[in-house]
């Protein structure tokens, strides 16, 4: 048994079949990745993991309970914490700020009416949000607008807002789409590190296979919204549909 | 100090300075003179500033953290002024269980209203705070008549006895804090100046300053940054965790209870209140406070209530003889020119003037007044340091 288990899981939207019958099974403590062209229904996928879609038919265990028909904060506070694909950031807020919200709601839950306590006087908490920060090469943009930030910070501030949280499944969708090469290898080491750390499962969706192959113990190709193969890296590079299907056409 | 940091202390000792002293700063023009008109400092108009400065900060907690426009929040200052009434009526003539019931039966009555408009956001939510507002109006004028006094609305009359109040036989009751009246008044003349230390009003400020501190707290608060991701960002929000619906209904129900608490102490000051109070036109007038002093700013929403309150009774006083008045040096059809100029500025027309001021601020300064006085003060600051070259980074405050 994986931590997350997915079965037979449909998505419709109107005429297309945007997920058909999709079977998943994500083992505890390692990185798995889904790769696919675009359209395939990696997102569509994920969206039924963290409870913005609901799936027409099927099942979505993770750590032993259906997340089906939970809202999304509840997904959240079970362990799922998701990066999207494009930034989902608090742009009106500081950098450390939209980190600091994270973790008021692991400490604190998903609603607490902390009205007359002051955010400055939580020092254990901010020197957390620092940390984090410096661990993703932030820690100088800390009182920056979030919304000003270039498209490559908002992911690694997203990243950060999702690793603060220490969840035990992270979802990410092209965490490095948008970066300069050294901030991708920056996120590579970062993952890898946290992942070294900590007990952590990851779920991964990148079009970079440098990405990909640098970090998935574990590859789902998913083509037309149905699982092509599921193997090890190795194999997956070898494997001649998935040339076909994928990897042909992305490798200019 | 107070567990605020040093530009938060500064800002409140700032205001509760200006507020103690408004009796002279409102009234700087010897009585005597021509300018004596465009004075602000009588007890009426100073309570009004106060009194609508408590409803737009607290409408500037809904509105300017979340970003959800109520069109209906005059609902609750209406709400909150009958039942403040009631209680002067039958309970006592001390303010302060008034004012506390103005807050907490406003305070229940956001809760309902809350939970049903906050179903729905954007225009929609704007929508169904009006329709609720509308028919509160609609109630109190009508169907609840023997609660509301209808059209005429309640005031205390000689047959009121308060429970706990002892009036003489045939005494018309009067609002007071442990035996001050509200009414009191105090002159003090100075050379041609005269200026009036009224106690209604000073206990509405000494309040108006409670409810400013705890708003600024709030807006300090792990709360207030909630409510400010809510507005940011609601999608991410309920993706890290935190679910938005309670915040939101918190926020919506701590603006009501401020509505109600401004509600409270109008009946405090003039022992009456009138279906009026909640009509439609008394909640967008709220909305134009906040958006004219800037949304979102700490002492925002008191500057715009005070320029609003300034503008609908000094503007409005100036007529055509006052005017006539003041051009009366210049050549008679230059005067009479003049005068037919500015006349549909002042007096019923103050409604255009503001019309102006407001369009011109929301297009020039999209922050309101705070956002010019920020500008006028990098003005300053950049002719001081002209030579030396200011680090250009984009910090956020
Ligand atoms: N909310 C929606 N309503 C209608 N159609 C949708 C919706 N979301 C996704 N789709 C469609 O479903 C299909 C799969 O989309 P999805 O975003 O999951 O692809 P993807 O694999 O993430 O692609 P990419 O690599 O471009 O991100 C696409 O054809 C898309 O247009
Ligand atoms: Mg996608």
């Amino acid at each position: 048994m994986g931590i997350l288990e997915v079965k037979g899981v449909n998505k419709r939207f109107g005429g297309l079949q945007a997920l058909g019958d999709v079977n998943l099974s994500v083992a505890e403590n390692t990185v798995h990745a889904i790769i696919g062209p675009n359209g395939a229904g990696k997102s569509t996928l994920l969206n039924c993991l963290v409870g913005k879609l609901i799936p027409d038919t099927g099942s979505v265990m993770f750590d032993g309970q259906s997340v089906l028909g939970r809202k999304p904060h509840e997904i959240n506070q079970m362990g799922i914490s998701r990066v999207f694909q494009t930034p989902e950031i608090f742009g009106d807020l500081t950098v450390l700020e939209n980190i600091l919200i994270p973790c008021f709601g692991k400490r604190d839950g998903a609603f607490r009416m902390h009205a007359f306590e002051q955010v400055f006087h939580e020092k254990s908490l901010i020197e957390k949000a620092e940390a984090i920060l410096e661990d993703v090469n932030m820690a100088d943009k800390k009182d920056f607008h979030s919304a000003s930030l270039s498209r490559g910070d908002k992911r690694r501030l997203e990243m950060a807002m999702c690793l603060v949280q220490e969840p035990k499944l992270l979802l990410l969708d092209e965490p490095t789409a948008g970066m300069a090469r050294a901030d991708t290898n920056n996120t590579i080491d970062l993952l890898k590190e946290i992942k070294s750390k900590r007990d952590i499962t990851m779920c991964i969706i990148e079009h970079d296979m440098h990405v990909v192959f640098s970090l998935a113990e574990r590859i789902t190709v998913l083509a037309q919204g149905t699982p092509l193969v599921e193997d090890t890296p190795e194999n997956i590079k070898g494997n001649p549909k998935v040339q076909e299907a994928y990897l042909g056409e992305s490798q200019h | 100090m107070f567990g605020l940091n040093s530009k938060d202390t500064s800002l409140l000792l700032v205001v509760a300075v200006l507020t103690l002293l408004a009796p002279f700063i409102l009234n700087p023009f010897p009585e005597n003179s021509d300018l004596a008109q465009f004075n602000a400092g009588y007890p009426d108009l100073m309570q009004r500033f106060v009194i609508f400065g408590i409803f737009a900060i607290g409408f500037n907690i809904l509105f300017g953290l979340t970003g959800y426009l109520s069109f209906g929040h005059a609902a609750f200052l209406g709400v909150g002024s009958y039942a403040a009434i009631w209680m002067m009526k039958l309970l006592t003539l001390n303010v302060i269980p008034a004012i506390f019931m103005g807050i907490v039966v406003a305070g229940l009555f956001a809760l309902v209203v809350g939970f049903v408009s906050l179903r729905r956001s954007g225009i929609y939510f704007s929508i169904l705070t009006l329709a609720f507002a509308q028919m509160s109006y609609a109630l109190a004028y009508s169907v609840l008549t023997p609660i509301t006094g209808g059209e005429t609305g309640l005031q205390i009359k000689p047959i009121d006895r308060p429970l706990l109040s002892n009036l003489e036989p045939g005494e018309i009751g009067r609002a007071n804090l442990f035996g001050i009246e509200m009414g009191n008044s105090y002159l003090l003349n100075v050379g041609g100046w005269q200026f009036t230390f009224n106690a209604g009003y000073y206990i509405a400020a000494v309040v108006m300053l409670i409810a400013f501190y705890i708003s600024i707290r709030i807006f300090r608060s792990p709360f207030g940054m909630m409510l400010r991701a809510v507005k940011s960002n609601q999608n991410r929000l309920n993706y890290t965790g935190l679910n938005s619906k309670p915040y939101t209904l918190a926020a919506f129900v701590i603006s009501g209870m401020y509505a109600g608490l401004a509600g409270g102490l109008m009946v405090a000051m003039d022992t009456q209140v009138g279906p009026e109070r909640m009509f439609w036109t008394a909640s967008g007038e709220v909305v134009l406070m906040a958006i004219l002093g800037g949304v979102g700013t700490l002492i925002g929403p008191v500057l715009g209530a005070g320029m609003i309150k300034y503008m609908e009774n000094i503007l409005s006083k100036i007529n055509d003889a006052i005017l006539h008045q003041w051009f009366a040096f210049m050549p008679d059809g230059l005067e009479n020119f003049k005068v037919a100029i500015i006349h549909p500025f002042i007096g019923k027309g103050w409604h255009l003037t503001l019309g102006i001021v407001f369009m011109l601020v929301v297009i020039f300064l999209p922050g309101g007044l705070v956002e010019g006085g920020q500008r006028i003060g990098r003005l300053f600051r950049r002719k001081k340091r002209k030579d030396k070259p200011s680090p250009d980074a984009t910090p956020a405050e």
